[in-house]
């Protein structure tokens, strides 16, 4: 034992062990692996930034319309009179003023503020319900490689093969394009098919990355002493994969699904600047960039919403390295 | 003699090796080849032989972890060889393995208390005053504390955690343990009371043990009687005394000049013999005699005849043409012995 762990049990370890007699009263609870990453964690101040801007964000998207009722104006209300009209830019250079926070977009002069807090929500949605998506594909397609191998394996590492060759991107515009002619058969349309439509391409094909992982994972695991152990005792398939298997990886699977999200928010951003997302007047993050890029003589335009993006993917992947970090099963033995 | 507990018949275990993309066997490791030996109710048999010769794949195969490629396991009068998982199930109970591995063996992410008490779960038995009683009390027969049941692998020592994998053995009562180098992953200074436990424990619970060591010391003061193997064989099988007093088979010699002896006084009368070479692979054995390629007897029928597993005294199975303390063999045996010695001192045969 190397650990360098100050856990209060320290005494009780030395050896010779035979503590038996002369137990203290109070109940010995241990600590458990996720207990210790917690403590590691803490005392990781920059993941732990990154975890306070992560919550910070969570809460902006999901009381969007109570923040931009207390600070700003609806995201699609235009406010004409903030524009000049001879050059269609926001009077006085950008408009910010204690009633426009970010000041105020060109041409209609909608709330910059608002629509910078509205686009965390669909940001936020699709790159976490695409990573939900990501890790469910991943997980059991990567443990059943790993857990039956053979060509169960075979067959899986192969299509992994294929999705990680796919062009994505180019892929990625194709599909939401030609889907979404399809409102009337698909039976949803606007923005809920839009979202739909993003979370479902981004998410389906980034399962390899964590299928690759996951994979790794469970073919070790399989080898360990403790699966034996459990096969010794008369254990079946389910409760080797359940109960031995699977507690194991929620660590990796958690570290990656962190470290997805904000690769997933890169790619939503790209997919709706490049027109293919979220389709306008819906406040998007990618989709400003876009409008911004005409009006580059207003910087403020493409300032708050590439900041917006900037630092969603900082802090997600500060959070993730730190987490990963905490949880490190080589440090942790 | 009574009928055996465990009878281990012919048993062989042979690794398919594959090259290429469509998994062609190009050979095939034998790690186990033919190994026999019966364990009696209440005995200790200690397994000995250095890495690779398949001491760990013995105990797997007993326990059927893995599938055996010839040869029998019988385990109290039931033929186990190839009996179906779901089958076997029940008779688990009876028949434990202790891990080499004390960290590796136990799962870091289960309690102390989930992991004792896992066999209960899995095999689905019912206690008295439930799971958590019966684990607290085996943790306190196995020198842990009891109050440790919601404590987790890695706040615990390695000898603390070889203690909860032989906990987690005892849990259901076992009649024979299968221990896989219980103690070499452990400090020299703990190893003793991991060893003196088990000693304790087989008489407390009436246990019956195989004993897995690479060295004739670990296994010296706990066994009735030892194998050594060589090479996925056996080449020599003896109760404790004439073993270690006057070992036949040359191997074993060489392992036990390579143990330090306890009393000073004996220290000059044992030269150590240093075994040349390295152990050959067991992908591809050297033929007849295993153990022909590092022996300093050996002679052309070494190379050419493959010595049985014979009783050449009381008690003392051996396989070797040219056995070490010839005057403790038996009449019977003796003669042919000698006559080897004189075939290869005249050899009739002209291979070269
Ligand atoms: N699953 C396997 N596939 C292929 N070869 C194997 C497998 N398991 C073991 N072997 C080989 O079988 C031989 C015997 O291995 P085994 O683990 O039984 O040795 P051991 O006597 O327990 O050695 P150690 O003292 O190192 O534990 C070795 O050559 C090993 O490489
Ligand atoms: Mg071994």
């Amino acid at each position: 034992m190397t650990a360098p762990l100050d856990a209060p049990g320290k005494a009780a370890e030395a050896e010779p062990e035979a503590v038996v007699a002369g137990v203290s009263g109070k109940a010995i609870q241990g600590r458990s692996l996720g207990q210790i990453a917690w403590l590691r964690l803490k005392r990781d101040k920059v993941a732990l930034a990154g975890a306070g801007v992560v919550v910070f964000l969570i809460l902006v998207a999901t009381f969007a319309p109570l923040i931009v009722g207390w600070f700003g104006h609806p995201p699609n209300e235009f406010h004409q009179e903030m524009i000049d009209p001879s050059t269609m830019t926001p009077k006085g250079g950008s408009g910010i003023s204690g009633e426009f926070l970010f000041g105020v977009e060109p041409l209609n002069g909608r709330d910059l503020f608002s629509r910078v807090v509205y686009g965390a929500r669909i940001s936020l949605l699709i790159a976490f319900l695409a990573t939900v998506l990501s890790v469910v594909i991943g997980t059991v397609m990567g443990v059943m490689a790993g857990y039956f191998g053979g060509w169960v394996d075979t067959v899986i590492s192969r299509l992994m093969d294929i999705f990680l060759a796919f062009p994505l991107l180019v892929f990625a515009i194709a599909l939401v394009g030609v889907l979404g002619q399809f409102e009337q058969q698909l039976g949803v349309q606007g923005d809920t098919l839009r979202i739909l439509l993003l979370i479902f391409v981004i998410g389906f094909f980034n399962w390899p990355y964590i299928g690759r992982i996951i994979r790794g994972q469970t073919l070790s695991l399989r080898e360990r002493e403790f699966v034996d152990a459990a096969r010794s005792l008369g254990a079946r398939g389910p409760y080797i994969l359940f109960r031995e298997i699977l507690p194991n990886l929620i660590a990796p699977i958690l570290v990656y699904a962190t470290l997805l999200i904000p690769t997933n928010v890169l790619f939503e951003a790209a997919l709706s600047f490049l027109g293919v997302g979220i389709q306008a007047p819906t406040a998007t993050w990618g989709g400003m960039l876009a409008q911004a890029v005409k009006f580059y003589t207003v910087p403020h335009f493409m300032f708050f919403p590439g900041m917006a993006i900037f630092i969603t993917v900082l802090a997600f992947n500060l959070f993730g390295d730190g987490l990963r970090d905490a949880l490190d099963p080589k440090s942790s033995r | 003699m009574s009928e055996p507990l465990l009878s281990v018949q012919g048993l062989e275990k042979h690794f398919p090796v594959t090259k290429g993309l469509f998994k062609r066997q190009v050979g095939a490791v034998r790690a186990v080849d033919g190994v026999s030996f019966d364990v009696f109710k209440g005995e200790t048999i200690g397994l000995v032989g250095e890495s690779g010769c398949g001491k760990t794949t013995t105990g797997r195969l007993i326990t059927r972890l893995i599938e055996p490629t010839g040869g029998k396991v019988v385990f109290e009068g039931n033929d186990i060889t190839h009996m179906s998982q779901s089958r076997i199930r029940p008779l688990r109970r009876d028949m434990q393995l202790i891990f080499q591995d004390p960290y590796s063996s136990l799962n870091p992410r289960h309690t102390v208390g989930a992991i004792v008490g896992a066999p209960f779960r899995i095999q689905g038995v019912k206690t008295e005053q439930g799971i958590k009683k019966e684990v607290q009390d085996i943790l306190a027969l196995v020198g842990l504390n009891p109050e440790h049941y919601n404590r987790y692998p890695h706040e615990f020592s390695g000898g603390q955690r070889q203690r909860i994998g032989i906990a987690r053995t005892l849990a259901l009562k076992p009649k024979l343990i299968i221990a896989d180098e219980p103690v070499s992953a452990l400090d020299v200074s703990i190893q003793a009371q991991v060893v003196n436990l088990l000693e304790d424990l087989q008489n407390e619970l009436d246990l019956t043990y195989v004993v897995i060591a690479h060295d004739l010391s670990v296994v010296r003061h706990i066994s009735d009687r030892v194998a050594v193997m060589y090479l996925g064989k056996i080449v020599e099988l003896a109760d404790r005394k004439s073993l270690y007093d006057a070992p036949m088979h040359p191997y074993t010699n060489a392992l036990l000049s390579a143990v330090p002896i306890p009393d000073v006084k004996h220290r000059g009368d044992r030269e150590r013999i240093r075994l040349q070479g390295d152990v050959p692979s067991p992908l591809n054995p050297p033929p007849a005699c295993r153990f022909h390629t590092r022996c300093w007897k050996a002679q052309v029928v070494c190379k050419t005849e493959e010595p049985p597993l014979v009783e050449l005294a009381p008690g003392h199975q051996v396989a070797c043409h040219f056995p070490e303390n010839a005057d403790k063999i038996s009449a019977p045996a003796a003669a042919k012995v000698a006559r080897n010695v004189q075939d290869a001192q005249h050899p009739k045969g002209t291979i070269a």
